[in-house]
């Protein structure tokens, strides 16, 4: 029993991460229907920039982490939405494929311009929040889980909060729901797109802090199966709907967790993908997504 | 005419000696970025050394080394690609590398198909050499370590159950793996549990949990410092306060940086010891640090420096570069001193060494006790 908690606390804390980058994947796709490739990498810049400025605050404190991890959220925010202006902008009202193949090659360009700027060689990640472990009956809660899963939570509420309480997030979801009449009402699109951009690349930042923080070892393609995962809990859970992103990363971490403390741990991957693919042939629209017959 | 013909006498006068002073070419792959960086770093600057002191002694027949450095990025796939390029483009005499096996192989099967000598200086697993008979090691083999792991262990750890958790994807770890268990149960120990991940891998808390709860005594971990340092780390996390050990693929300043006070107290084998008192060793490491700038040359340095003295040991001992000759020198190698003990070569092209159990105490290395073959 001990055990099946333990790895239940595993999975989650796992499956936090995985359900922060998956937020911004299905935030993009729920506003201009692609899928963001270099969103994931954001996620290791996100990582880097936490690197960087844990050199300039006091070590193992809340309050020097926080600042780390605002500072390194605010960066992935200016970068998400350089990116979009840059790359995707110029492409608005192109086929989707152009814009996806568009994305891969922004992937690309941020995991080996960082392999140049930062190096292939992994680096250490500081311990920029304090760390203890408490000991609950026979269960071992680190104090890094525990942050996952609160951070996570705060800011998963957070982004419900503006999605359906502020005006920009009715500005979104009318986006969402259709361009051209939104434009028609009066909402500036190109300010809404670049809000969600940024958004979205501040919880891959938190993502990629939160990730450091409980495996320190940091290179410039950690971002790669972290944000394949991530991807895939958006689609588990139905993609373009944000509690459905949260649930799927969770889900999906929780599984993985469990066939990894089982006797098929060489399997991990291939079972949760697995699981992904039988969940998918009964409800293609994902665990919480609405099927919408596409009007020919 | 005349001119012409004086043209064609000084040209051919240049070509010939250009052709006295042509370096002999020696190849080297090696992980200098990526996951292993540090292995490979520490490898390749013992073999620069080693390089740099025979040139300084007049080359090999007559002749100046040049070393060939081409980096594979820790990557697999790129080895193969490497050797395939300084063979057929560079054409080297021979190739030095590499530090993980997985990767020896790759090159190696390369270096057997062209018939071109290979000399991995750290690779431990036992298929490396087995590719063929142009391919060399300068290090002992896992059988070896893992039998010395397995004594360690028993003996001096007093473990009866062990659980092991064991990279998929290096053919080093499954080999490491595989010759302790042999040896751990025949000696009447238990494993209790053998969990499994990938290279890459960054979460090993669930098999940790899994290995938590058949209390062992010890974990034997068989992998990389980037993996081992965080195993050791989230075994902690999880309340395992028991030791952990590995072998000679955690030797690497980062199991400090990475692990930090998570790897006190665990064990591992290896090549060799700064530590050590024999006066070889001692030389070595003032030539090391008055090259490298007053770093300490760690195991993967000591046999990196190996690796290119049996070479040029060889090739002056054929008294030429060609390829078959070359490996029969390479063969008949015997008891040459070098940093890492003697090197003598045996009919399987292994070398057969002593091991050495460090302690990791105070965020330092320290000699345990040596295992003799």
């Amino acid at each position: 029993m001990t055990e099946f908690l333990q790895q239940l606390l595993n999975g989650i804390s796992l499956g936090a991460i995985y359900a922060l980058i998956a937020l911004g994947y299905t935030m993009v796709y729920g506003v201009l229907r692609f899928i963001n490739f270099a969103h994931s990498d954001v996620f290791m810049v996100g990582a880097f920039a936490g690197y960087y400025l844990g050199r300039h605050v006091p070590a193992g404190t809340i309050a020097g982490g926080l600042a780390v991890m605002l500072g390194a959220m605010v960066i992935c925010a200016i970068l998400g939405m350089t990116i979009e202006r840059l790359a995707y902008r110029p492409l608005r009202g192109a086929p989707t494929l152009n814009v996806l193949i568009t994305a891969i090659g922004v992937s690309l360009f941020l995991e080996y311009t960082g392999q140049l700027i930062f190096g292939a060689t992994p680096r250490t990640f500081p311990q920029i929040f304090p760390v203890t472990t408490v000991q609950i009956g026979g269960l071992s809660v680190s104090s890094n889980q525990l942050l996952v899963i609160g951070v996570a939570l705060v800011l998963m509420i957070g982004l419900q909060l503006i999605v359906f309480r502020t005006r920009i997030g009715t500005a979104m979801r009318a986006v969402s729901l259709n361009p051209n009449a939104a434009r028609l009402v009066g909402v500036n699109n190109d300010v809404v797109i670049s809000f969600t951009f940024g958004l979205g690349s501040a919880l891959a930042a938190a993502g990629g802090i939160l990730y450091a923080m409980n495996y320190p070892s940091i290179d410039p393609l950690m971002g790669v199966m972290p944000g394949l995962k991530a991807f895939v809990a958006a689609i588990l859970g139905g993609i373009g709907n944000i509690p459905g992103a949260a649930l799927g990363g969770l889900l999906l971490g929780t599984v993985e967790t469990f066939v990894a403390g089982s006797a098929f741990s060489t399997y991990k991957d291939a079972i949760a993908f697995a699981i992904l693919i039988v969940i998918l042939l009964f409800r293609p629209a994902g665990l919480l997504g609405r099927f919408v017959a596409e009007k020919v | 005419m005349r001119r012409l013909l004086s043209l064609t006498l000084s040209l051919l006068a240049l070509g010939l000696s250009t052709h006295a002073a042509e370096p002999i070419k020696i190849g080297e792959y090696a992980s200098l970025t990526g996951k292993e960086a540090t292995f490979g770093q520490s490898s390749h600057k013992g073999t620069v050394l080693a390089i740099e002191e025979a040139n300084a002694a007049g080359g090999a027949l007559g002749r100046p080394l040049q070393l060939i450095v081409e980096d594979n990025q820790s990557k697999p796939g790129e080895s193969g690609t490497i050797a395939t390029k300084l063979i057929t483009r560079e054409k080297v005499v021979a190739l030095l590398g590499e530090v993980a096996s997985s990767r020896s192989i790759e090159a190696a099967i390369v270096a057997q198909r062209y018939r071109i000598p290979l000399i991995s200086p750290s690779s431990t697993n036992p298929k490396v050499t087995e590719i063929g008979n142009y391919i060399f090691r300068v290090c002992f083999i896992d059988p070896f370590q893992g039998t010395a792991l397995a004594k360690f262990a028993h003996g001096h750890l007093k473990a009866k159950r062990v659980a092991i958790i064991t990279s998929v994807s290096s053919a080093y770890s499954v080999g490491l793996a595989k010759y302790f268990r042999e040896q751990f149960l025949a000696d009447g120990g238990t494993v209790v549990l053998e969990q499994k991940y990938a290279e890459g891998d960054k979460d090993f808390k669930a098999q940790l949990t899994a290995i938590k709860a058949t209390a062992p005594d010890a974990i034997f971990v068989p992998g990389y410092y980037t993996e081992a340092a965080l195993i050791c780390k989230q075994a902690r996390d999880l309340g395992l306060t028991i030791p952990l050990f590995g072998g000679d693929g955690w030797e690497a300043p980062e199991l400090l940086s990475i692990g930090g006070t998570a790897v006190e107290g665990t064990y591992y084998s290896t090549h060799y010891s700064p530590e050590s008192p024999s006066p070889a060793v001692k030389s070595f490491i003032k030539r090391f640090q008055a090259r490298w700038s007053g770093e300490t040359p760690d195991a993967m340095a000591a046999l990196g420096y190996d690796s290119a003295l049996v070479l040029v040991d060889a090739i002056r001992r054929a008294g030429t570069t060609e390829p078959a000759k070359l490996r029969d020198a390479l063969a008949a190698t015997r008891n040459l001193e070098g940093v890492s003990g003697r090197t003598t070569i045996d009919a399987q092209r292994n070398a057969s060494k002593a091991a050495v159990i460090v302690e990791v105490r105070n965020g330092s290395f320290r000699f345990v006790q040596a295992v003799e073959p």
